[in-house]
């Protein structure tokens, strides 16, 4: 090998190629693809790009005028009541970390249920979604949020009245202003007939309600709801973010006892990606538009707040509540924790054109971890109980991790944590938590 | 049945147009008045929730009747019914009335508002006047009649249940209908079944446009049968021959680029 071919392989860069950053690679094979298929990318996930995230804050522990709380040993307080301002029956959760909706169909029925499982563990709520209400689902979960959504797909009223919560779904923030799809490879036997299709088939979910349009109505149908289930279930209001403090403002004056709010990380089951990747806004952005609102009510606290989109680890959490939220949940993490993109299936992502740490074609079904398919063998590779043993393993950590950052902040509950807590590491993240750059007193674009 | 006795305006009577009474103290479990007679609400005196507990406090199997008085335009009467009530509304209700509706027999003797009996499960659901936007929106099972016109987007959603509507029908109506059956007996709207799936529509009058996907088919024999039933089930005579069918052309099962125009 002589020297030039030694540092060929090495790296294009190491004999001093340059990348563009305008066009990179991933840029380069979207436009080669695009000219040669002639169809748009559809993929799985959320946004890919570098957006302000929570990582962009940080906590500032306790110091001299603040005392800390003893680590192992002085009692962080962790539960939550969610939706008890209108509702006769709220939901009582042992943490404020909980599971987000994901349809059966994206999800294999085995995946639900590990779902359900990993929840009832820990004493956390999971959501249905698109397709309606699986028999593994409510079987296994202790708390169930039924989605109700624009397509309504095996909507039926004994489900409602069979569901601790109502979530009904404007939006999602992988997607606000979208519908939903799932591939016809998805769509079996069991799938179709939940959602009345014909196996096989690209099926469409709808981006608008089918009976009601604008705030006015939805009070009325949220009325409606509640009638049916004779005022007991809560009933939620999932948005995704783009325009937070204003509807925000609408869900609550509609009646929603609880508010979702998912910012533009929030992972998919399919979507375009020039939809994931420009439509909407980072949760960062979003989550103090939304605590805005509430405080301007005078709701904040009575009316929960819910945020999702990209949560990953305790300090996400523990961020978000910091903020103003009353609890977060999880979509993206909790698959993953469920062996979405293990390593050890490395050479199944290659032969699907893709590897450990990329993967996204949760449309295709083809899912090697058998989490985000309907392949009866695929799925089989789930055990349940062992995947609800992770997925309760990784929402412990969560919450313990919260936990360390409350007792450092001197907090005796999770929810005692406050916006004086933070300080922003980037200028964006200052302007848009409104807490103060490190180091100095500055919030852009506050006072005079 | 507590929420029965909470309050006057719900009264029990032995005939089923017994008139109503102010019975603040009559509890209305007594159960000669529970089999044979009719349950008359008064919603001048008592409130809708107060109705609707009564409803869903029914057992399983009833067929107690019910007649509502001076309903008034409210929003979600007679919604989420579990039983197969005889249920009688005297006048124009709001939004979502017999919302959900299962086995249910629901009769509004007046108009009603957007999504009347939105998701029915079953049972049959009777409209005398007009019905605004959604009627039957998602219904799943059942019979909802329309005397009069119906608004736009009438059966948007269905997935199988059946709709007749004696007069028009307005613009998008069946649209993504995925199952049942919808019958126009006067003119459709603009883009009639758009987006269509498994549902089939008759139409007896002119159709203004067909949505994207939507196609006239052939009327045969089992088509004349199947309009013929829905008809007598409505209560009505008009000829089936005098309808046509209109159903998916199937072409945007698939998301393909070559459809794009479409939508
Ligand atoms: C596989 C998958 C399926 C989803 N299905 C639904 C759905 O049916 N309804 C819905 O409101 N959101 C759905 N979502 C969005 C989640 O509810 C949630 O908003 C999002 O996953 C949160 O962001 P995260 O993935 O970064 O945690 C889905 C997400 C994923 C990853």
């Amino acid at each position: 090998m002589t020297i030039e071919d030694h540092s060929r392989a090495e790296s294009p860069a190491a004999s001093g190629l340059r990348e563009s950053a305008t066009f990179d690679r991933a840029t380069i094979a979207a436009i080669q693809n695009a000219a040669r298929t002639g169809i748009y990318d559809i993929r799985g996930g959320g946004a890919k790009r570098k957006l302000p995230h929570l990582d962009d804050l940080l906590f500032l522990g306790a110091s001299m005028s603040r005392y800390p709380l003893e680590g192992y040993r002085e009692r962080c307080d962790t539960d939550v009541v969610l939706g008890g301002k209108h509702a006769s029956k709220p939901l009582r959760l042992s943490t404020p970390v909980t599971i987000a909706g994901m349809s059966f169909g994206a999800l294999s029925g085995r995946a639900k249920e590990s779902l359900g499982r990993g929840a009832s563990e820990v004493g956390t709520s999971t959501t249905t979604g698109d397709g309606g209400m699986t028999e593994e689902e409510r079987g296994h979960s202790k708390h169930l949020v039924y989605q109700y959504l624009p397509s309504r797909y095996g909507m039926n009223p004994d489900h409602l009245r069979a569901a601790d919560a109502i979530e009904v779904v404007l939006g999602q923030g992988a997607k606000p202003g979208g519908g939903g799809m799932l591939l016809g490879q998805k769509i079996t036997e069991r799938v179709a007939g939940m959602r009345t299709l014909p196996a096989g088939i690209d099926q469409r979910s709808a981006c608008r309600h089918p009976d009601w349009t604008g705030p006015d109505d939805l009070a009325i149908k949220i009325t409606e709801l509640r009638e049916i289930t004779d005022w007991e279930k809560p009933i939620y209001v999932k948005i995704g973010a783009s325009r937070p403090y204003y509807d925000v403002k609408l869900a609550v004056k509609s009646g929603a006892d609880v508010v979702v709010l998912d910012g533009m990380q929030g992972g998919t089951a399919a979507t375009q990606d020039v939809f994931i990747e420009h439509v909407g806004i980072p949760t960062l952005a979003a989550l103090p538009e939304a605590v805005r609102a509430l405080q301007e009510m005078g709701e904040h606290r009575r009316v929960q707040l819910i945020v999702s989109g990209g949560i990953r680890n305790g300090a996400d959490v523990a961020k978000c509540l910091a903020l103003g939220a009353d609890a977060v949940a999880i979509g993206t993490a909790a698959l993953i924790a469920l062996g979405d993109n293990d390593p050890a299936l490395e050479e199944e992502y290659r032969r699907l054109g893709s590897a450990a740490g990329y993967y996204d074609d949760w449309q295709d079904g083809r899912d090697p971890a058998g989490i985000t398919t309907q392949d009866p063998d695929l799925q089989q590779r789930l055990d349940p109980v062992e995947g609800g043993t992770r997925v309760a393993n990784f929402l412990r950590v969560l919450t313990m991790e919260a936990q360390i950052i409350a007792r450092a902040c001197g907090k005796a509950h999770l929810l005692h944590l406050e916006p004086e807590d933070l300080v922003a590491l980037t200028i964006e993240a200052a302007a848009m938590s409104r807490r103060p750059l490190a180091g100095t007193s500055w919030v852009p674009g506050a006072g005079a | 049945m507590a929420a029965l006795n909470a309050k006057n305006g719900i009264a029990a009577g032995n005939e089923p147009d017994a008139p109503t009474a102010t019975v603040a103290d009559v509890p209305l479990g007594a159960s000669a008045a529970r089999h044979s007679g009719t349950v008359t609400v008064d919603l001048a005196e008592v409130t809708v929730r107060q109705l609707n507990a009564a409803l869903h406090a029914e057992p399983a199997g009833s067929r107690t009747r019910y007649r509502v008085l001076n309903p008034a335009g409210e929003h979600a009467l007679a919604a989420g019914i579990g039983a197969p009530l005889d249920v009688r509304i005297d006048g124009h209700a709001g939004y979502y009335a017999a919302g959900m509706n299962m086995r249910a027999a629901v009769e509004i003797h007046g108009n009603a508002g957007t999504g009347v009996a939105e998701n029915m499960m079953s049972g049959r659901v009777h409209v005398r006047g007009d019905a605004s936007q959604s009627a039957g929106a998602t219904a799943h099972g059942g019979l909802l009649v329309i005397d009069g016109n119906a608004g736009a987007r009438c059966g948007i959603s269905l997935k199988g249940a059946d709709i007749v509507v004696g007069g028009d029908a307005g613009h998008m109506s069946a649209f993504m209908a995925q199952a049942g059956r919808l019958v126009i007996c006067g003119d459709a709207g603009d883009a009639l079944g758009d987006s269509l799936y498994e549902a089939r529509i008759y139409v007896r009058g002119r159709v203004a446009s067909l949505g994207a996907d939507c196609v006239e088919k052939e009327m045969r024999p089992e088509h004349r049968q199947e309009l013929s039933e829905l008809l007598t089930a409505a209560g009505r005579d008009d000829d089936p021959s005098a309808f046509r069918r209109y159903g998916s052309a199937r072409t945007l099962y698939h998301f393909h680029v070559d459809n794009a125009r479409a939508y």
